[in-house]
């Protein structure tokens, strides 16, 4: 039966996901709007940073608020210099600090989906009646809002609901622990497998509720074409209205782009001296994001082609995300734990467990496009015979290559920076990138961490870019 | 002998029925007007859409529950004739293989239809970067490769212009008159089918009518006809 404990930490997981999921969508709500209606050299490029997070490992992040926010942080320092008391990070304004990181961009390009579905003809009969900006706000902006605002915190609450490894790092102690890091340390320093199991079932009702209302309420599609379309704004074409758009997105790009700057710059200096272990681990992580990439894709498949049959896209995409990594894991060890050392199988099972994770995403671009194929090349397949592996070998794979090179761009990225799983089956041998940096943090060798985060941003990156190039690669119409 | 016994072709509330056959070797224009079924007449035949009652006999066999590539048809479609990710010669050589594990042999079949429709040198080429008329060209070279006996257009080459699509109808009629091959092409045009159709079957009001002779019939069409022809 769950403690009191475990209730405060139900009551804290659903009251961080409450607050993360606030702020996210009202801050994306300006920037979204100005990205929305304004024109400007490095737009593209700003949209696109928009969509970095996804494959930013989390403890990187962390990494870079702790530069920016943390006790010897810039603010600090900043305030300390004006004479003014220090911001603790860590507690819960940390782990939604964190969360708003991660989930404002997210955030923004679902609103800005929004904006950008208001039809373009409406904003020029706004223009010839004369609407002033608050008239256009009324009249075409809120509606809309209405519409995508609740959507956009649903989905964004259920992907906070399962905050692992931002608590691991910014929360702690009783009055800052959510359930998954709670059920981490059932693992870890009690090895209470029943509380453990306990408290997975309850992450599970509470991730699969909330999953649930987001799928009834938002359309999750962060990856949606046609971002980069803004079109004329009379109305908005004052200067108070720049000022303030221009202000927004400065700020946005100050809020994402400052933490990753103090990465890089923290990182560097320490990059080529990096201790022997760190490498290790880096080739560690390495085989195991290829590995997870492999798992991925041919599970990706198999469900697309399943969710094709049977026409349950919803619902598999839905268990990926109600679902947590950490959930699964702590099933799979309770399954092994009786028969065999799981540390054992660590290797394995993360790889699994970290591809299963990537599957939603994944799966989210297979199988449009997939149904595409078979739309408008199945029937001709169908009448020169091509069947099973040479329709796959010579129809399928090819014309999936783009969003298959995407899906393990994605898959490998994530699973680089995986820092959930790899905790419970943690293998003093073979550590992962992550789980070493934690160990450095964790031994007050800022300067390392910061060395080998900048190295797993950069293996993370590289591995996405590779794999998304790869499927760009010379494809013909 | 393609015949068509007691067709009854049913989609939500669209109906059609069939009952006629087709000589061995000729040409026949299928003409009615839109969403009449046309294009359904053909995908019933090549295997895409099962029909509720009837068979489908093809030389003496029955050829009704057969999945599409093991029908004696060789089918071309509105668009999508070709994999755009394919080269000329791969899109033509899985009309002889669909696995495209070709013997030298084959190479040589492929080469021979390459010339045929006057592509010599764009073997390597994808689709996208031929003309629409080149591309048709491809669709057409797989078709004699396939020697298939019976050959369905489902106006493949309506988004090309008159005088290109004259052309290729020339091609398929000339290739079809040569194998001996049976051709149905679906068609908006009458003057397609006085140019290449002795033989005429109207689809108009949820039934396919008997062949008939192209001339008479355009020349005195029943009203259901004369109404979709229009003034003429």
């Amino acid at each position: 039966m769950p403690g009191p404990s475990d209730w405060a930490a139900l009551r804290f997981t659903v009251l961080q996901a409450l607050l993360s999921a606030l702020f996210s969508v009202v801050l994306a709500v300006p920037v979204a709007r100005a990205l929305a209606r304004r024109r400007f050299r490095g737009r593209g490029l700003l949209v696109t940073l928009m969509g970095a997070p996804f494959i930013l490992p989390v403890i990187v992040a962390v990494l870079g608020l702790l530069a920016v926010f943390g006790r010897a942080g810039i603010v600090n320092q900043a305030l300390g210099g004006i004479g003014l008391p220090p911001v603790q990070i860590y507690g819960l304004h940390g782990v939604v600090l964190a969360h708003v990181f991660f989930n404002l961009p997210l955030a923004t390009r679902f609103l800005l989906q929004g904006w950008q579905g208001i039809p373009s003809e409406r904003f020029r009969l706004a223009a010839s009646l004369g609407f002033g900006p608050s008239d256009v706000f009324r009249q075409l902006e809120m509606p809309m809002l209405r519409t995508t605002l609740p959507g956009a915190a649903m989905v964004i609450f259920a992907i906070c609901l399962s905050s692992f490894a931002v608590a691991l790092t910014l929360g702690g102690g009783p009055r800052a622990t959510t359930v998954e890091l709670a059920i981490y340390q059932a693992f870890r320093f009690d090895f209470d497998l029943g509380r453990a199991a306990v408290l997975a079932v309850i992450q599970m009702a509470v991730v699969t509720v909330a999953a649930l209302l987001a799928f009834r309420f938002g359309h999750i599609n962060g990856f949606g074409r046609g971002l980069d379309r803004p079109f004329r704004r009379w109305e908005a074409e004052v200067w108070h209205l720049r000022i303030l758009d221009a202000l927004a997105l400065v700020c946005a790009a100050l809020f994402l782009l400052i933490p990753l700057a103090a990465v890089i710059w923290r990182g560097l200096p320490g990059l080529l001296d990096l201790p022997v272990q760190v490498w290790r681990a880096a080739i560690v992580s390495v085989v195991m994001a290829l590995s997870s990439t492999l798992f991925a894709i041919i599970l990706a498949l198999c469900l697309a082609y399943l969710a094709l049959a049977r026409h349950r896209t919803e619902a598999i995409a839905l268990i990926g995300v109600a679902v947590s990594p950490l959930v699964i894991g702590t099933g799979l060890f309770l399954l092994i734990n009786p028969f065999s050392d799981p540390a054992r199988w660590a290797f394995v099972l993360t790889s699994l467990v970290n591809a299963l994770a990537a599957l939603p995403f994944a799966l989210r671009v297979l199988v449009p496009a997939l149904r595409d194929i078979v739309r408008d090349y199945g029937p001709l397949a169908d009448s020169l015979g091509m069947s099973g592996l040479s329709r796959l070998r010579l129809l399928v794979l090819p014309r999936l290559r783009r969003p298959l090179g995407f899906s393990a761009g994605l898959a490998a990225a994530l699973s680089m920076g995986d820092l959930g799983v790899i905790a419970l089956f943690a293998d003093p041998e073979r550590a992962t990138l992550p789980l070493e940096i934690l160990r450095l943090m964790g031994a007050y060798r800022m300067d390392t961490a910061a060395g080998a985060g900048l190295l797993l941003l950069a293996i993370s990156l590289f591995l996405f870019w590779t794999f998304d190039r790869g499927g760009r690669r010379d494809v013909e119409a | 002998m393609l015949r068509l016994e007691a067709l009854d072709i049913r989609q939500d509330d669209f109906r059609l029925q069939a009952d006629f056959a087709i000589p061995a070797g000729s040409i026949v224009a299928v003409i009615g007007p839109s969403g009449a079924g046309k294009s359904t007449l053909l995908n019933v035949i090549a295997g895409f859409f099962p029909p509720v009652a009837g068979r489908i006999i093809w030389e003496q066999r029955d050829i009704t529950g057969l999945p599409p590539a093991q029908r004696p048809v060789a089918m071309l479609f509105q668009d999508n004739n070709l994999f755009p990710h394919l080269t000329v010669a791969q899109n033509i050589g899985l009309g002889i293989r669909p696995d495209l594990r070709l013997t030298a042999e084959d190479q040589n079949r492929v080469a021979e239809a390459v010339r045929r429709v006057g592509l010599d040198g764009m073997e390597g080429r994808k689709p996208g970067t031929l003309s629409g008329g080149q591309q048709g060209r491809v669709a057409l070279a797989r078709v004699m490769v396939q020697r298939c006996p019976l050959i369905l257009l489902d106006e493949p080459f309506a988004a090309l212009g008159p005088a290109l699509k004259s052309e290729m109808l020339d091609l398929v009629a000339g290739l079809a008159g040569e194998t001996g091959a049976t051709l149905l092409m679906v068609s908006h045009d009458p003057t397609d089918a006085r140019r290449i159709a002795p033989l005429t079957v109207l689809v108009s009001e949820g039934q396919a009518f008997a062949p008939q002779e192209t001339g008479p019939l355009l020349n005195n069409p029943p009203p259901a006809l004369a109404d979709y022809l229009g003034g003429g």
